[in-house]
């Protein structure tokens, strides 16, 4: 089972993503924005990033690319959960680094799917 | 695994409604034509995070009503539209909107469809030429480079030739997953193409050099293949074709004849993908860039949240921390009493101070967790300053100082409608027009001020106006016509100020829709006392007026004074009593039908005989061997005939009316240290008992129809 950073300003969102995967056994550390997940990352070590987009202090993309500078952070996947807002948003995902997206809204069966495709 | 996600909604439900909040206050504080992205931005990501919230609970409308608001907001902070005052306007009745919204969807009623429906025609409208919307709607379909013939058909089955870009494996992504991931779908084969392989002195280890040709054979959807490389399809080359069922062998032969060297790598990908093919995932129909309508349902209805109250973490911790103290001197206490020798008295009575400072500090702690700040009151005023000033055509800046003032939860709830009165009268009243302003030489813009702070045991509310004042003819004319005070009648301006607050009171000339809509001032100042509070007014013609209200810091524990009376012992709510005294028989007056009459420097205070309103026989009658405790309330003195003061003490207050019946003349009960039970004073209505001795009867008889 895998060591996920959950990062998303709305509690609620927050609340869903962990329990989702605490329940699918994942341990799940959660933060509430950019420089608060990577003064955490910095810190441990995980095997997977999920990262809003939108947030206040340090955005989702901010945070993937600074996670990227980082040496222990260079392959680790990173899922940027968007919403449908566009194709530029993917892009923009894509150019600072990350793995992947996860289009907003989703539901936990969605959630864990999608997590399997990285961890699978 | 089914997880039900309707126990998140309480917590989306109270961020929603604070990201409500924070809208408003983002709106109204924004500059019209140079606003600060940052605002904006502030503004855009509470919508933001209410729409993703609800389109992941279900709550479809809202998601979609916010969506409108967002692309509205996120033209804005892109400088693509100006923010103008009728933007904003519409936005705040938006953020009305879908606050109405919210509030329908958590206690399952019905929502005004046709104020929503307006209200996003409005924002449509505004929004016009510029089709954001139908845009999204393109965007969700496949957007993978490949052939776009036949999306969808099931088919014999796929020639894939993937050739990853190097730097792939640095976006995290890894082709060994998307391999298995293709097996997992049918029947794989894979051959690598390492024609791109460096010599291994070059090779860079966090590069990939690899390509494949695979040969997906079954009945499989081309979405599915897609969907795999969804992420990759910029980080690769990637061609997708049709397997024809002769074609097939024929193609992937041609391939492998180019390919015909190193070995051991095929045969090395190969078997990790063949020896494992169940760790696959079997659930590719989560497609992420499907998923916007399949958002789950809202299942089972949470019953109606019972009132809850957040509470700072560092609240909780000092009570934490306080118990923890009290279990130690509750050890200390019980090892003392273990043994306990007459040389340990010091010891046992240090421990029982040290008890009685922790169940003080207990209590306040406990208290202090039902304190909001003044905030949640005063958060309101941007947004109602706002919109009337703009209805009126006046001008006024709203200036909020103490905002962080605490105050009961309870008191805070039922001080809102007072206060909005207030507000309201200062607005309509109190400030005048910008042309009336800069005829009387002050500045065009009006100031109001809400000022909230601590004073003794009490909060204290301000509202604050630099207006016209109050206009002391004009009251007392109204006064005197409606046969509230006599023509003849001397008052001073205090006293004039004072007869707004009288029933049936109001001189407003035209009723507006803004205020006097038949509500007085009265009910402002019932509602006040109601909760043992004050409101008065200081004002000054042409500077402006200043209502204060003083209200206690909680309901559940007041200051008292024990008092006794005959055999049985009450409680003063000191914060009404002004002073206490030993008179003498001959100071009193005695006036037919008003009873005795005590003169209390200059004005005279009726004495009211305590034995005789609770029908207890006196120990004595004579004035001189008691003391008079001087009580004030509803701005009126009367002196108490008590037998005697015995201590100050906070008292819990337990209700009467709940446990009992409502008497009038007493508030409540509480239990003293001794464990009996004292009657809590009600100074007003002790007050009206002795105007109208009947009320006693009305009420008893009341209880008992």
């Amino acid at each position: 089972m895998a060591k996920i950073l959950a990062v998303d300003d709305s509690a609620s969102m927050r609340q869903m993503v962990s329990f989702t995967l605490k329940a699918a056994g994942h341990t799940v550390t959660d933060a509430a924005d950019g420089q608060q997940a990577l003064n955490i990352a910095k810190t441990q070590s995980f095997d997977l990033v999920l990262t809003d987009v939108n947030m206040p202090v340090m955005d989702g993309l901010t945070l993937t690319k600074n996670l990227r500078g980082l040496p222990a952070y260079r392959f680790t996947p990173i899922l940027v959960l968007t919403t449908e807002a566009g194709m530029d948003k993917k892009q923009e995902g894509r150019a600072a680094g990350a793995t992947g997206w996860l289009v907003k809204p989703f539901n936990p069966d969605q959630l864990l799917a999608t997590i399997k495709k990285v961890l699978g | 695994m089914s997880i039900d996600i309707s126990q998140f909604h309480d917590v989306f439900f109270e961020e929603s409604f604070e990201g409500l909040d924070a809208m408003e206050g983002g709106l109204l504080d924004l500059d019209v034509g140079a606003a600060d992205v940052e605002a904006i931005n502030t503004i855009f990501r509470a919508a933001h995070s209410i729409k993703g919230g609800a389109g992941t609970f279900g709550f479809m409308s809202v998601s979609e009503f916010t969506h409108v608001m967002e692309t509205m907001l996120d033209e804005m902070r892109n400088g693509q539209r100006e923010v103008t005052g009728e933007s904003t306007n519409l936005l705040l009745e938006s953020v009305d909107v879908l606050r109405e919204m919210l509030t329908a969807v958590q206690q399952k009623t019905e929502t005004d469809d046709e104020r929503i429906a307006e209200v996003r025609t409005k924002l449509e409208a505004m929004m016009s030429g510029e089709d954001n919307v139908a845009e999204d709607v393109t965007e969700t379909t496949s957007e993978v480079a490949v052939d776009d013939e036949e999306d969808g058909s099931a088919s014999q089955g796929w020639f894939i030739t993937f050739r990853p870009h190097q730097h792939l494996l640095q976006t995290g992504n890894d082709p060994v997953r998307m391999l298995r991931e293709l097996d997992s779908l049918g029947d794989l084969s894979v051959e690598v193409l390492d024609d791109k392989l460096p010599p291994f002195s070059d090779l860079e280890p966090e590069d990939s050099y690899l390509a494949w040709n695979l040969t997906l054979k079954g009945d499989i959807p081309k979405e599915d293949v897609v969907e795999i490389f969804e992420w990759v399809d910029d980080d690769c080359d990637l061609e997708i074709v049709e397997l024809m069922s002769e074609e097939s062998d024929s193609g992937s032969t041609e391939e492998a004849e180019k390919q015909e060297a190193i070995e051991p790598e095929v045969v090395e990908v190969d078997a990790s993908i063949t020896s494992e093919p169940e760790v696959a995932i079997s659930t590719p129909e989560a497609a992420p860039a499907a998923a916007p309508k399949a958002a789950a349902k809202a299942k089972a209805a949470p019953a109606p949240a019972a009132s809850s109250i957040r509470v700072g973490t560092d609240k909780v911790d000092s009570l934490i921390n306080l118990v923890g103290e009290l279990v130690i001197t509750q050890s200390m206490l019980s090892q003392i009493g273990d043994n306990f020798t007459p040389e340990m008295l010091p010891q046992l009575i240090d421990g029982l101070a040290q008890l009685e400072r922790n169940s003080r500090e207990m209590q306040e702690g406990i208290m202090r967790i039902r304190m909001l700040p003044i905030s949640f009151a005063f958060n309101r005023f941007p947004r109602l300053v706002h919109d009337m000033t703009d209805k009126m055509g006046k001008k006024v800046e709203l200036k909020l100082t103490g905002e962080q003032t605490e105050l009961d939860k309870t008191v805070m709830e039922k001080i809102g409608d007072p206060l909005v009165h207030l507000v309201r009268n200062s607005l309509d009243h109190g400030l005048e027009t910008p042309e009336v302003r800069l005829a009387a030489g002050k500045s065009e813009t009006g100031l109001l001020q809400l000022k909230a702070f601590h004073q003794g045991g009490n909060i204290v509310i301000e509202i604050h106006d630099d207006g016209a004042g109050l206009n002391e003819e004009k009251i007392l004319g109204k006064a005197v016509e409606k046969g509230l005070v006599d023509a003849e009648e001397i008052l001073s301006p205090e006293k004039i100020h004072d007869l707004i607050f009288l029933p049936g009171f109001s001189t407003a000339d035209v009723v507006t829709d803004v205020s006097g809509r038949g509500v007085g001032m009265d009910v402002v100042r019932k509602n006040i006392n109601s909760l043992g509070g004050t409101v008065e007014v200081v004002s000054k013609r042409g500077e402006g007026s200043v209502f204060t209200i003083r209200l206690p810091l909680t309901l559940a524990i007041m200051d008292g004074q024990t008092i006794r009376v005959a055999d049985e012992s009450y409680i003063i709510p000191l914060i009404s009593i002004i002073e206490t005294l030993e008179v003498k028989t001959s100071e009193i007056k005695r006036v037919s039908g008003k009873g005795e009459l005590y003169p209390l420097r200059d004005e005279y205070v009726p004495v009211i005989r305590m034995y005789d309103v609770f029908n207890l026989t006196p120990k004595t009658t004579d004035l001189e061997e008691g003391l008079l405790v001087i009580v004030e309330g509803e701005g009126q003195k009367v002196g108490l005939f008590i037998d005697d003061l015995l201590g100050q003490q906070q008292v819990v207050i337990k209700s009467l009316e709940t446990n009992y019946r409502k008497v009038v003349g007493v508030s409540g009960a509480t239990i003293l240290g001794d464990g009996t039970v004292a009657l809590i004073l009600d100074v007003p209505g002790l007050m009206a008992l002795y105007r109208e001795p009947s009320l006693a009867l009305v009420v008893n008889n009341d209880q008992a129809a």
